[in-house]
């Protein structure tokens, strides 16, 4: 059914149940906003009217109408910019801003926030309404988010997001009045909390009340260390997005200045986590094989998302025995790095400093698992920055990322498969294993399948059957964890038969990671990313784990059969269970 | 007393409120095997219509449109709320009917549950009411006994159970989402309407919830005939309302009057008029977020559309009478601490704005107020009531607004001369004592509880302003009206 309203005296028609600030959108016109966020394609939706910036006229209203959760009434007339709505507006944001740290500055969302955007736009020059700001303790006891509720507008997104899109429920508003802030369950810190690190609440806060850990300067102290040999691995979903925070159009794949940049930054070694997910593959698919052939307990889950893997131990501590044993991918970058790499290098272990950039805030978090400590020095990996980070460095660096040359990754551990690329988004991984799979189990077929577009799309739990050699694979996929909840719940419960199933914590997978450029609450600029990885992928003229050579290489020298005795030694984990609170 | 008419209040007193017998001794629970057993459910959703009951719990709502929205809201489950979370400060006639009078607010939940096809009520009470919470508790239990509640009540098919959830003290757990926010088990923070809670309730079923004093006039209503419940009120506010007399009237207390008294009516001829014989003031009606109503204002009629043209508002009923010593200023700081303390803090003006609000009226009342600040007021004040996201938000500044009216030169007062007229703010205040007038008696010295005034007997005596708290003893006590306040 359509509805028949006008905004600003322009008549206009839209479907019932659409919001005022849907339909003037339709129009052309702007309202603006604050604690809206629509990502309707991952069912991402805070509409809950607390920032009451939208606010809207409508005749024969006595009040003023919130536009982003008020739908349209047939013969509604709405005026967006009358004196009383556009005062009433300046009005919050002025009182928004009478309560928030005016250190834009030295913020590390300067120039980047929401709120810095919306007092431009509205040209706030001053606030009429001065008092005592609240003031609450700043939050850096996790190793991956940092907590700063002081500039937290309390538009809940992050309550939203983590309530009722990932099933976590770390947030949620204490005390009240002037004095509410979002609290954790008993004002535990953050490291002490079942927060999985996946980083979301950041990806989504209007403000810099969440942000990332910085690791930037430690990895400046490394590189400017003339003792460390220092080197960068690089993740799948980096490469498709590192350009946008240099203007480059969303979903430019940026693989050759991003190396280039990295070796301009000091880099002593630059290669690629897309190496070592080649070898993920490798052990992965051996392990379901294994599985399969032995009567082993499937399905068999991925395991190289950390905030999945600190969630299923938080949330279905009896499920452990289901997710692959494989480290994830840049834990066995850096388990091989500091041994294999090490010995080719002609250099001993505790001089390389590896450092993992990484669309993803929870690696920060898994790097500093006691269990994936290296067996000869310290952590596998040392450091891990975000993509975000990355820019920064970028930046401080003085370096002209837009006019670079592409460059080349570095030898031994630099070359990569198509299969491995395709990591960076939802379906990926499991994509890539099922490609090796094929190719291994259906040996006799000369042009075994590549491309498994059953698998791809971003419906948050998918299903597929892929037939090998004669055999039925069962496979779903998740990524979102309320939807990874659904599915666990399901083969907890028993009602479910899968032989595989992917899962990634954050909506979209690692193109969408805590870490990444923020996305700007536009779900176009993550169906883009995904879209530039698969381009990548096509653009490999080598496009399955087990076809790298030097993945090849890796085992006939030095681990031997894959899923054998020293790869289980250095590229295999075990988890443990946690408490829910 | 006689302009009083008990309907909601009938029984209260009457009756011992723990035994079942003495209220259907009273005609009890006739209304409900009236409805059930000779009323279609349309049938009591029209009477409640023609009767023209409004929502007594704040905004004025129709009832019977209430519950025939809920009514035809479709779904498998239905629920009946009763909201006893009667918070206003010196409010306490919900109080009186649930102790005093438990059954009635019983018998028309399952009257309600009936006309709109719910099986369940739960009514949401203070825990700070302890006897109320006991009583009622007592009263479901009889009358399951009885088999008036429960499954196939009287043998008509239809089953009602009710049962208490006590709530902890939030004043905006009153505002009929929060409660329900509030039941299920989260924070008391109200959702965005619509959808209402007639379609989308506790639990996202369709809810009806009205107030204790609205679900007291229901049964007479059923009983006697919407005409009957008629000839009391006004046109568009028919019936009594219960209003909690208290400040500086001679007779406090809880007065049910048809709609449509006068404020003077009840002041005077029910409060007997002001203690002292001192001079009215003020009228603050609607609790905290209400408004403040002059004396020119005396004989307006009181419905709920004249209380909101004087930018008051009916609210549950409170009214409190302010005399010539009462500083406006200083009665909208009183109210506005209060909300600005039960805010919820969702919604960015209420959590801010009403801080904010507070903070230029402590300035004021300290001396430290500009014009600038009376025009902030006025205009935030405004931005508030426009923006914020619950009923508690939208009334919060009445107070001062409504003051701010009709008030000015008080507040002007403070701001240019930084003088409190009626002498109670105590920062702007200051006593002196007039050496022509002083006979040395020594008595402000003896009362002064800081020991701040000196002197010889029989000598004028001194105040060291340093000192002085600004308590006002001395005042009070000289015998010869030698000390000045200004």
């Amino acid at each position: 059914m359509m509805v028949d309203i006008t905004i600003n005296n322009v008549e206009t028609s839209v479907p019932d149940g659409t919001t005022i600030l849907e339909a003037a959108k339709s129009l052309g016109v702007h309202i603006p906003t604050l604690c809206h966020l629509d990502l309707h394609d991952i069912k991402m939706v805070n509409r809950v009217g607390t920032c009451r910036v939208c606010m809207v006229e409508v005749d024969g209203r006595r009040n003023l109408l919130p536009s982003c959760s008020t739908t349209v009434s047939p013969g509604m007339k709405v005026y967006t910019n009358t004196k009383r709505a556009v005062s009433a507006r300046r009005q919050i944001v002025e009182l928004l801003l009478s309560n928030h740290p005016k250190e834009c500055l030295s913020c590390e969302r300067n120039q980047n926030c929401e709120l810095q955007a919306l007092a431009a736009e509205l040209g706030i020059r001053e606030i009429h309404f001065k008092g005592p700001r609240l003031k609450t303790e700043k939050d850096s006891s996790s190793y991956s988010i940092v907590k700063n509720f002081e500039k937290c507008v309390l538009c809940r997104r992050c309550e939203t997001m983590c309530n009722e899109i990932q099933t976590v429920g770390v947030y949620s508003p204490v005390h009240r009045g002037f004095d509410t802030v979002m609290g954790t369950a008993f004002d535990r810190k953050m490291l002490d909390t079942n927060c999985t690190f996946c980083g979301q609440c950041v990806s989504v806060c209007p403000t810099a009340a969440l942000t990332e850990t910085d690791d930037t300067s430690k990895v400046w102290d490394a590189i400017n260390d003339p003792d460390k040999i220092v080197i960068a691995q690089t993740a799948p979903a980096i490469r498709v997005a590192l350009g946008e925070p240099f203007g480059l159009p969303v979903g430019t794949r940026v693989t050759g200045k991003m190396v280039s940049a990295l070796r301009k930054i000091g880099f002593d070694k630059v290669m690629d986590t897309d190496f070592a997910a080649d070898l993920t593959i490798m052990e992965e698919a051996s392990e379901l094989i294994h599985r399969i052939r032995h009567g082993g307990r499937l399905p068999i889950l991925t395991s190289c998302c950390p905030a999945w893997v600190k969630f299923i131990e938080h949330q279905f501590p009896t499920l452990l025995d289901i997710p692959s044993t494989c480290k994830s991918p840049h834990e066995m970058f850096g388990a091989i790095a500091k041994t294999y790499l090490a010995d080719k290098l002609g250099v001993a272990a505790d001089k390389i400093v590896v450092v993992s950039i990484m669309p993803c805030l929870a690696k920060k978090f898994e790097a500093k698992r006691d269990e994936l400590s290296g067996k000869t020095s310290g952590s596998d990996v040392d450091y891990v920055v975000s993509t975000r980070e990355l820019a920064r460095m970028i930046r401080e660096a003085g370096i002209n990322f837009v006019n670079l040359q592409d460059e080349d990754f570095d030898d031994v551990m630099g070359e990569s498969t198509g299969a491995s690329v395709i990591f960076g988004t939802t379906g990926g991984v499991i994509e890539a294993a099922v490609r090796t799979a094929a190719a291994w189990l259906d040996k006799d077929n000369p042009n075994p399948e590549i491309d498994f577009t059953q698998l791809r799309g971003l419906e948050g739990v998918r299903e597929a059957e892929v037939e090998i050699a004669g055999m039925k694979l069962n496979i779903a996929i998740a990524h979102g964890l309320g939807n990874a909840r659904n599915l666990l719940t399901q083969i907890r419960d028993g009602n479910v038969k899968y032989h595989a199933i992917e899962i990634m914590a954050c909506p979209s997978g690692c193109v969408g990671g805590g870490g990444q450029p923020y996305h700007g609450n536009n779900i176009e600029t993550l169906k883009k990313r995904a879209a530039a990885i698969y381009k990548e992928d096509e653009a490999k003229t080598v496009r399955r784990s087990h076809e790298n050579l030097q993945i090849k290489k890796l085992y006939d020298e030095f681990l031997g059969e894959p899923y054998g005795e020293k790869a289980h030694e250095l590229l295999h984990t075990h988890f443990s269970a946690r408490d829910i609170l | 007393m006689t302009r009083q008419i008990r309907i909601a209040l009938r029984n209260c007193g009457v009756i011992d409120p723990e035994n079942i017998n003495d209220y259907i001794a009273t005609g009890g629970y006739d209304a409900l095997a009236k409805a059930i057993f000779s009323m279609s459910q349309d049938d009591v959703i029209d009477t409640m219509k023609k009767s023209g009951l409004r929502g007594r719990g704040g905004a004025g709502f129709p009832t019977g449109i209430k519950w025939e929205t809920a009514r035809k809201a479709k779904s498998d489950k239905k629920y009946v709320l009763c909201n006893a979370d009667e918070g206003d400060p010196g409010a306490f006639m919900d109080r009186s009917v649930l102790e005093g009078d438990p059954h009635c607010v019983l018998e028309a939940m399952a009257i309600c549950g009936y006309a709109i096809g719910a099986s369940e009520g739960i009514i949401y009470v203070r825990a700070e009411y302890p006897l109320a919470v006991k009583r009622l508790q007592i009263a479901i239990d009889q009358a399951k006994e009885l088999g008036l509640f429960g499954e196939n009540i009287l043998g008509s098919g239809f089953s009602f159970d009710i049962r208490l959830y006590f709530g902890a003290g939030a004043f905006v757990c009153g505002e009929e989402t929060s409660l329900m926010n509030s039941v299920q088990g989260g924070r008391g923070e109200p959702r965005l309407k619509p959808p209402f809670p007639a379609n989308v309730g506790l639990w996202d079923k369709p809810t009806n919830i009205n107030n204790v004093e609205t679900y007291a006039n229901v049964t007479q209503i059923v009983r006697n005939g919407w005409e009957w419940y008629r000839q009391f009120g006004t046109e568009k506010s028919a019936g009594t309302k219960v209003f909690a007399l208290a400040g500086k009237v001679n007779n406090v207390g809880l007065v049910e009057v048809p709609m449509g008294t006068t404020l003077r009516e009840i002041i005077y001829d029910i409060g007997g008029g002001i203690q002292h014989h001192k001079k009215f003031k003020s009228a603050q009606t609607g609790g905290p977020s209400g408004g403040c109503i002059p004396a020119e204002h005396l004989d307006t009629p009181i419905d709920y559309e004249s209380l909101i043209a004087l930018g008051s508002m009916m609210g549950s009923g409170g009214m409190i009478v302010m005399d010539e010593d009462d500083c406006m200023v200083g009665i909208a700081k009183f109210y506005l601490t209060f909300t600005a303390e039960e805010s919820c803090g969702k919604c960015t003006p209420c959590r801010i704005g009403n801080m904010r609000l507070l903070e230029i009226l402590t300035r004021i009342t300290e001396g430290d107020g500009t014009e600038d600040d009376l025009k902030k007021l006025e205009s935030l004040g405004q931005t508030i009531k426009d923006t914020a996201l619950c009923g508690l938000g939208q009334s919060s500044p009445n107070p001062i607004l409504s003051t701010l009216h009709y008030f000015y030169d008080e507040y002007m007062a403070h701001v240019d001369e930084k003088r409190c007229p009626s002498g109670t703010c105590t920062k702007l205040v200051g006593y002196k004592i007039l050496p022509e007038k002083c006979t040395g008696c020594t008595v402000c010295a003896r009362n002064c509880p800081v020991n701040c005034i000196s002197g010889e007997r029989k000598k004028t005596h001194v105040i060291d302003q340093k000192r002085c708290i600004k308590c006002g003893v001395c005042f009070s006590k000289c015998p010869f009206k030698a000390i000045i306040r200004g």
